[in-house]
This record gives structure tokens, sequence and C-alpha cells, in this order.
């Protein structure tokens, strides 16, 4: 593909891939500074006969600043990510106007589980789709995930969402959507031998359409 | 003539395993040791009042599938058939003299079809081959969840592909499940005897190549349960034995 | 104490050749045989660890054709040529085993550690040289263990080099049963070589320095395996026990790992990472130190910083503990550790910072040979700075969300131990060879070799940072399954290729290492000029070493000294200014 990350279509897209740029350029300068420094060196002091080396065997105000230098640095950058983290995995991060969502990870397919109409998860008109999450656009949903074999993980790219499940463990994420259209879901951790063939498709609505889908659902749901 | 007839059984058995169809099909193989007697038993798997309904199947993310059937596909749990009931696997329990019995060389055969197995009910003696095919243009996986025998857990990523199994051990029902497509299921008998069959579509079944003597039979089904009858067979006859479940 | 006085007497008394054939070069005592024993077993997994990557390339690359020659495979691995997902994820793992276990670990720690220390601290020998020799032949059937399990029914181990469970301690997930048993066993036999490996590299560090050879004259090639063996001491014996446990889930029912009766999975992953984050500076600490001998030679300067760099080797050593968490920031421990283990992580850019920035102010104002284990030192720096700061990137836990399991990780990996550790090992190789077998390797083979792989390593293993950061997941059988994958698949095909000319590539080095064994020009004593103690005996050494133990007057690199008109100046050269040490560890 690119350098350019994949279309971003969840509101925490855009701060992550912030930070990609930020850590992007700080390793791009030193990238260029120890690769060209390199070549230089090896070009301008290779070796010619009677010329000797300059001996030393260095300097502490050298040390001092390529020391102070990176540690300022990695520990602004750990200190700007940390922020953004709890924000998305924090305990208690989860918004409490998300939709909730159960969901069930096994080899090698994911069950999703939708409240249905009265709003709430465990009732009589719950239903599940098999492969197939439906969220609407704007609106912050909470998926409850569990594993009933292995650990797989939960990756949605253009949302930059990503969680392992260890089965006994399970985990929430949350996430809004900012895009409406169909996404795809992917494992990203090795479960076995149809790994590779542990995907499903989050499509998201606009809000009305969203409200319409789940009506026919339900009513489907309550008919079986 | 007698041993045609016998061995035009037995060879069916071991297709009728495959085609789920037993009486029915012609196949050509034959059984390495000789029969231990000629006597048949046939019969109908009847079912009594409305049939339950089947499940349908979303495969909407196998195309390729979908494409195979022409209403939407449904998961074939109970096949009822103008009161007749199909995939009931029927053997026998007891009665049968010391072995060693003939052996099936020709393979029993699954087929992954449509993102189904077939047949659903499959027969198969200890040791001998069960030739799995994917018919699919995609992944399945099979995996064998015995509890006497040593499980396999295979996959088969290209259509076409075909891999041979064996069980070592008798054991009644061996589920097989495909993991990528969580609505695969079959089950494997298998005995140390050839004297089982499956029945077909029309709820048919047969035995033969049997010695005489009284034999009870089973027959299973997945979600119906077990039923039982005992026969007694001369040299040469052929008995009918019925077996009814009902929903 | 007893066993180390065997060498000396040996030394003394020049009993080496009286040895039969078979205690000379097969149950050999002799840590330079034991060294060579560990190269050519270590190079032999390097190329089994080769053929797999390059098999896991062709389906990558080529996902749906069958594998040229892949017909020769069983049909429980290639039916007709067509590599099985099962088959596939014993590939990743096994690939990953032997590389990181049986290549580049041995390749760095078995040889050279077992090469180099005696040589370069002045001892005859190592403290313990039967249990060095134990240390090579319980390698030899962890190693036969691990390729049993290719053979045996159900396949080889199939979760991964991580062998995360519950995947890996119920065969009902994988199929796999024996083989993963026979991995877990491998690696436990495995353990305990290293465990007496490193228990005699840190006994004879410690104890039988030449006189004059104090801690602060060490090469940095010693310097980082002292480290290297403190953390192998203390690293793998949790292996070894994780390792334990998990084959007993396996076998006799025990539930530490299984959650339905109430074991936690995420225990292996702290044991294991707890282990595997040391793992990791093992396998890259002793490639820094021989970095840092080649460099200064070839720069023909001393190494700048030198106190700086053996406390950057004990800072990366240290803070090596401290942040196994970072590989699970997604695994769904508590949140809090996730931004704890990111500092810790973050901090370690800082001394791998100082030893590059002290490797180039070593080469600064140099008079730069550009022999070919400079070639190869040179580019570890180059591709290990590239390892390095995408370190950074997964270091942020934030963006770590997005790039973990993907093959940004492994870019980072491979640019760490290939362009890393193996462009480290093979400038080492070169650089020892004559020491090793009395001969020279072929120079232009060797630069034939180096540019070949250098070019192609950068062709296969940068674009993966590309495909990783558009979301592409790793130990991934078929990529073309996924919508948002396939646009990629032209790269993974340019990848695929470039993976298979670097693997060609790699029939330079074999060529030359066997035909420079038979042919190559005869090493003199000290072929490269340089200035440690191992170049002051014959090329190879006798047992033993030196007739009489060598005194040491200064430090390992004073190049280019205004002393003397050479621009070498060895530990070894007594000059008229020069006091005689006094026994540093030992009586002579």
């Amino acid at each position: 593909m690119s350098w350019i990350l994949p279309p971003s279509a969840s509101t925490f897209a855009a701060q992550i891939d912030f930070i990609y740029y930020v850590i992007l350029v700080i390793t791009g300068i030193a990238f260029v500074v120890v690769e060209a420094g390199l070549i230089w060196f090896v070009i301008k002091y290779r070796a010619r006969p009677g010329r000797k080396a300059y001996y030393t065997h260095g300097n502490i105000t050298a040390e001092i600043v390529w020391t102070t230098i990176p540690a300022v640095t990695v520990v602004m950058i750990g200190l700007m990510s940390g922020g953004l983290w709890n924000e998305i995995k924090g305990r208690d991060s989860v918004p409490p106007d998300a939709i909730p969502f159960g969901v069930k990870a096994e080899q090698f397919e994911w069950t999703f589980t939708y409240r249905g109409l009265d709003g709430e998860l465990g009732t009589a008109d719950d239903f599940s789709l098999r492969n197939q999450l439906h969220i609407p656009v704007n609106q912050p949903v909470a998926l409850s995930i569990t594993s009933e074999d292995v650990i797989h993980a939960f990756f949605v790219p253009a949302f930059r969402v990503k969680q392992d499940i260890v089965p006994g463990l399970g985990a929430t994420i949350w996430f809004e959507a900012t895009e409406t259209g169909d996404f795809e879901i992917a494992c990203a951790e090795l479960c076995g031998l149809g790994h590779y063939r542990m995907r499903a498709m989050v499509t998201v609505h606009s809000a009305e359409d969203y409200q319409q889908w789940v009506t026919s659902q339900t009513t489907v749901a309550l008919a079986e | 003539m007698r041993r045609l007839i016998a061995t035009t059984v037995l060879a069916t058995l071991a297709c009728g395993g495959g085609g789920g169809d037993a009486g029915t099909s012609d196949g050509g193989g034959a059984a390495a040791v000789a029969p231990l007697g000629s006597a048949s038993i046939a019969g109908v798997i009847n079912f009594e009042g409305a049939p339950p309904a089947n499940p349908t199947i979303d495969m909407a993310e196998e195309p390729d599938c979908v494409a195979k059937y022409t209403d939407g596909p449904i998961d074939p749990i109970v096949v009822v058939n103008d009161g007749k009931l199909a995939n009931v696997y029927v053997r026998i329990v007891s009665g049968l003299p010391e072995g060693p019995y003939p052996m099936l060389s020709e393979p029993a055969v699954i087929d992954q079809d449509g993102c189904l197995y077939h047949p659903r009910v499959l027969g198969a003696m200890v040791g001998q081959s069960i030739e799995i095919r994917n018919s699919d243009p995609m992944l399945h996986n099979i995996k064998a969840i015995p509890t006497e025998n040593r499980g396999f857990n295979i996959s088969q990523p290209r259509e076409g592909m075909t891999t041979t199994r064996r069980f070592r051990v008798p054991e009644i029902m061996i589920p097989l499940e495909c993991n990528v497509h969580g609505w695969m299921n079959a089950y494997v008998g298998v005995t140390d005897h050839p004297y089982f069959a499956t029945s077909g579509e029309d709820g048919t079944f047969a035995i033969g190549g049997l010695p005489a003597g009284t034999y009870q039979l089973e027959a299973w089904h997945e979600t119906l349960g077990t039923r039982t009858a005992e026969v007694t067979i001369s040299d040469g006859a052929s008995e009918t034995v019925d077996f009814s479940f009902s929903g | 104490m007893a066993t180390s006085a065997v060498p000396l007497e040996q030394a003394v008394h020049s009993e080496a050749h009286e040895l039969p054939f078979i205690r000379k070069y097969i149950f050999s005592t002799d840590h330079k045989i034991i060294g060579i024993q560990f190269l050519l077993f270590s190079l032999l997994f390097l190329l089994l660890g080769g053929m797999l990557a390059g098999m896991m390339r062709w389906q990558l690359g080529f996902p749906d054709a069958p594998m040229p020659v892949g017909t020769i495979l069983p049909e429980t691995m290639a039916p007709d040529g067509i590599l099985l997902p099962e088959f596939y994820n014993s590939l990743v793992t096994m690939h990953g085993t032997f590389m990181v276990f049986f290549a580049i670990m041995p390749l760095l720690v078995g040889v050279f550690g077992n090469y180099l220390i005696p040589l370069k601290i002045g001892a005859p020998d190592m403290a313990f040289p039967r249990l060095n020799m134990a240390s090579f032949w319980i390698a030899v059937p962890a190693g036969i263990l691990m390729l049993a399990g290719f053979f045996v029914e159900g396949g080889h181990a199939a979760a991964g080099w991580t062998a995360y469970a519950p995947l890996s301690a119920d065969p009902e997930w994988t199929g796999v049963s024996t083989g993963q048993q026979l991995w877990l066993l491998s690696l436990a036999i495995l353990g305990l070589s290293s465990i007496l490996g490193a228990t005699n590299y840190i006994s004879t560090i410690v104890n039988l320095r030449a006189p004059g050879m104090t801690w602060f004259r060490l090469p940095l090639s010693i310097w980082a395996l002292f480290i290297t063996a403190i953390l192998v001491l203390l690293a793998i014996p949790i292996l070894s026990g994780a390792a334990i446990m998990l084959f007993f889930d396996q076998t006799i029912g025990t539930h530490f790992f299984d959650p339905t009766d109430g074991g936690q999975p995420l225990l292996w992953q702290h044991l294991f990472w707890y282990f595997g984050h040391p793992e990791v500076y093992i396998l890259i600490l002793p490639a820094m130190g021989v970095v840092s001998d080649i460099i200064a030679n070839g720069s023909r300067k001393p190494v700048f910083g030198y106190h700086s760099m053996v406390y950057a080797l004990i800072a990366i050593g240290f803070l090596g503990w401290i942040v196994w968490g970072h590989h699970m920031f997604q695994s769904g421990m508590n949140p809090t550790l996730g931004t704890a283990f990111m500092i810790s992580t973050m901090l370690i850019a800082v001394p791998s910072a100082i030893k590059v920035f002290n490797w180039m102010g070593t080469m600064w104002r140099g008079n730069i040979r550009l022999h070919v284990p400079m070639l190869h030192s040179v580019a570890f720096v180059a591709m290990f700075v590239i390892g390095g700061l995408s370190g950074v990137f997964m270091a942020s836990n934030t963006f770590d969300i997005y790039i973990h399991d993907t093959y940004f990780i492994v870019a980072h990996i491979h640019y760490v131990l290939f362009g890393g550790s193996l462009f480290a090992i093979f400038g080492a190789i070169t650089f020892w060879y004559p020491k090793m077998f009395g001969r020279m390797m072929n120079s232009l083979l060797g630069k034939i070799h180096f540019w070949l792989t250098f070019v192609f390593f950068n062709l296969a293993f940068f674009p993966m940072h590309s495909i990783g950061l558009g979301g592409h997941m790793r130990r991934l059988y078929d990529p073309s399954q996924y919508q948002f994958l396939q646009p990629m698949q032209p790269i993974n095909k340019f990848i695929s290729i470039s993976v298979f000319l670097l693997l060609a590539s790699q029939i330079f080095f074999v060529i030359n290492f066997i035909m420079s064994w038979f042919n190559g020009r005869k090493a003199p004593e000290n072929p490269w000029e340089d200035n440690g103690l191992e170049w002051s005996t014959p090329s190879p050494p006798p047992h033993g070493n030196w007739d009489k133990s060598p005194a040491v007057y200064r430090g390992p690199y004073e190049f280019s000294s205004p002393l003397v008109e050479e621009d070498f100046l060895p530990q070894y050269r007594k000059l008229e200014t020069d006091e005689e040490p006094v026994a540093a560890t030992r009586e002579t």
C-alpha cells in the first residue's frame, strides 16, 4: 500500500494516526542523521595510506548530549501516548451511552448478539448474527467479547481497534464509527488452522437505517 | 448367484455410506474376506407426526455455496420424505458370531458440498478408509471429536482435495465439524463389523451378508434418539425390520 | 574448582597432541572445538530455518500456485504441492523456533561465547571444560527432538514460536499433540545446555582473566557475552519451567493454562515474555559486542566512549527485565500496566542510542578499512537503527493498538535479528574464521555475499513495514481472503521474490565457508592487525591456547596510538614504559 495509513473511520483513528505521524517525524530525523552519518563517515574517513586515525577515547559532553536528547524525546512520546491510551483502553473509558453488544469468538467465527428493541441484552428479543456486526454511525458502541476456546483478537483496521480476547477473561472495548459503509473485521491472533478465514464484516448504518434494520431483525427473531 | 447378491449388497453398503442411499446404488467393489452368510435385513424408518422445521442457514458469506441451492439452504437435521426418515444409522449391536468379519475394501466417502456434509451420517468399519472430499472452492476444516479414538483436525483449502483417515476402535458416534462454517456437522459410526447401514432419502436401509442368527439392532438419529429391535433370521433368508421415530 | 585445574595442566604439558580423534574433535573439552561444533550445528539450523521461510513466502506471494518441488512433501503437509494451512502454521512456528533457539542464540552465545571468551581474556580454556562439552552434547538431542516433530502424526507444533496457551495446551484446538510435546521437551533440554554454558562463561570471565586483564580492559565483546550469560542464567530457567508446566497440561492433565478448569492463559504469556524479552537481548547484546570490536578494528580507532558502552550494555541487560509487558499491551491485562511498561520500554531507546552514537563516534575521523567484517558491522549499525526506531512505534502502547500482530512487527524483528544479529554474525565469522580454521575467507566472495545480502535483505523486509501499516496481519496463511489486503498482493509477491534471492545469495557464503576451509589462504597470526589477545597465538591456536599465559598491558582498543609507529598496539605488546601486571584473578 503506501506510507499513508488506510482510511480512518472511527473517532480515535485520527488521534492514533497523529501519534504515528509524530513518531514518524522524530524517528525519521534520527534515521536520516544516523544513516547519512554512516555513509558520510565511510566515504570521508576511508583508509588512505600514510594517514593515521584521530586517537581519542571519547568525549563526556557528547555522551551527555546523546543520552539526554533521546531520553527526553521518548519520555515525551510516552506521555503523549499514555493519555490517549487511557481514553481508549482505560478500565472506565467506555462512554455511558454506548450501545452494548455481545460478541462470542470461537474457532473460526464471530457471533454478534444484538439487544433488540427493548434496549437490553439478555432478554427475549435479543438476536444473534454470525460474522455480521451492524452498528449506527456517530454513536459509541461497546462490545463485550468472550472467547469459547483459544485466544483470538478482534481487529477492525479502519477503526484502529484491536483487542486480544483471552478465554476466561474476555474484554470490553468501545469505539465510535464516523463513516457509513462496510468494513472488515479480522482475527489478528493466530488461533489455529482456519485463522486466516476468521473474518467478519461490520456494517455502519446511518441512525435511521440502523433503527429500521434492528426493528426488522427483531421481528424476525421474535417470530421464530 | 448367492455370492453375487451378497457382494452387491456389501458393495452397496460401502457406497451407501457415501450416497446415503442404501439399496439403490450399484457399486463395483467387493469384500476382501468372504461374507459369513447370505441372510439380509432390510427395512424402513418411519416418522410419525409432523416433522419439526429445520433451521435455515445464513450462508451469505459464502456465495459459492449459496449458488448451489435453488431455495435458501436449510440445515437438514430431521429429513422426512412422505413419513420416512433419512440419516438414521442402523447397526447390529449383538448376536454376531466371533470375528473376523469381512473387511470393506472400498472407502467410505464423505463429501463437503454446498457447505454441508454429504452424507450427514456415515458408517465405517474399524480400519476402513474414510475418504473426505471437498467439492467447494473454499477452505473447510474437518475436526473429528471422538472419545475413544484419536481425533484429528485437518484442513482442505482447495476444491477437489481429498484426505483419507481411519479409526482404530469402535465408537458410536464420532462428531465431525467444520469450524469455518459453524453449521456444518456430521456423524461417523465406527463398528468392528460391516453390518450397518444408513437410511436414505426414502427412509430405507439394508444390511446383507449375514449368517443365520438372532440379532439386536439399534437405530440412531442425531436428535431423535435410538430405537432397538430384535430379529431372528435363517441362512439365506431376508427379514424386514422397520423402526419408528416421532418428533 | 577441581575441574578448572584440568586445562591448566593440559596447557602446561601440551597433552593435546596425544588425544585420540574422538576426544579431540567429537567429545572434545577444548573450547575452540566446541565453538566450531556449535558453529556447524547452528549454521545447519540457520539453513533449515531459511528454507522454512522460503516455503512460507511462496504461500504468501503465490497463494494460488502449488509450490515448485512441493510435491516431494508428504500429503499431510502439501498435497500436490499446495501447502496446507496447518503445515503453514507449523512453518511459522518452526521458522521462529529454529532461528531464535537453534540458530542465532547458539551462533552468538554458543559459538562466540565459547570461542572468544578464553582466547580474549587469556585463559587456556573454560573454567569447566567438561560442562562445556556437556552443553554442546545436550544441545544435539534437543535439536534432533525438534526436527523429529516434523515426522510425527498430527504434524509439528503449530501454535507459533510463542506457543500461546490454550492453543498450544490442548490438541483439540490444533490437531497437534506429539509435535507440540516434542517442541516443549526439546526447549526444556536446550535450556539445560544454555544454563551450563552460561555458568561456565560467568565463572570463566570472573576467575580466569590473565594478569593485567582488569574489568575495564575487557573487550566489549566479552562484556557483552558476560552480561548475556547472566541474562541466560536468569531467563532460561523461566522458559524451562513454563515449558514443563505446558508439557504437563498436554500430557498428564494439569490445567495451568486452561481456563475451563481454572487455569490462566495470560500466565503463559507473562512467563514466556518474562523470559522472552531478556531473550531478545540475549540475541542482540553479543552482536553489539563483536560489532564494537570489529568497528574499532576497521576504523583503526579506539572505541568511542568505552565506559558508556559498558554501562549501556548493563543498562540494556537490566531494563530487559522490566519491559516484557509491551508484548502484551493488547492482551487484556490491566491497562494501567500498559502505560508503565510503555515508559520502561521507551527508556531502552536511551542505551541503544548511546551505543549507536558511540559506534558512529568510533568511525568519526577514523581511517576506515572496509574489509568484509567491517562491511557487515557497519550494516549492523545501519540496520539495527531501523529496527530500533521502528521499535519506538510499537513501544507507544496507543499506536501499538493498530500495529500489534501485523507485519510491522515482523519487519521490526527481522531488522533487529537479521539486519542486526545476523549481519554481526556474518561479520564475526569472517573476522575470526582465520583464527578458527587457520585460513582466510575469500574477500571477493565475501563482498559479493555481503552486497547481495544487504540489498535483498532490505528489499525483502523494508516493504513489510508498509504492508504492516496497511493492517496486514502476521501469521496469515492466505492474505487474499481479505478484501483490504488484496491490493497489497503485488507487494507480497515482491517481498517473496526478494526473499528467494536473499536465500539464493547465501550460496556465496556457503561456498566461501567450505572452500576456504580447504583452500583458503593460510592465515597469519594477526591478519586483521588487531589488538586482542587471541591474535598473539598461532592460527588456529593449540590446545591450551598459549604455552605460557599472556600478560595484558593496556585496553583492547589502542588503535592509532601515538606511542607506536603502527596504527595498532595489541594488549599483549610490552612497551619499555610498561610494567609487568600483577595477576588479576589467579596464579599463573
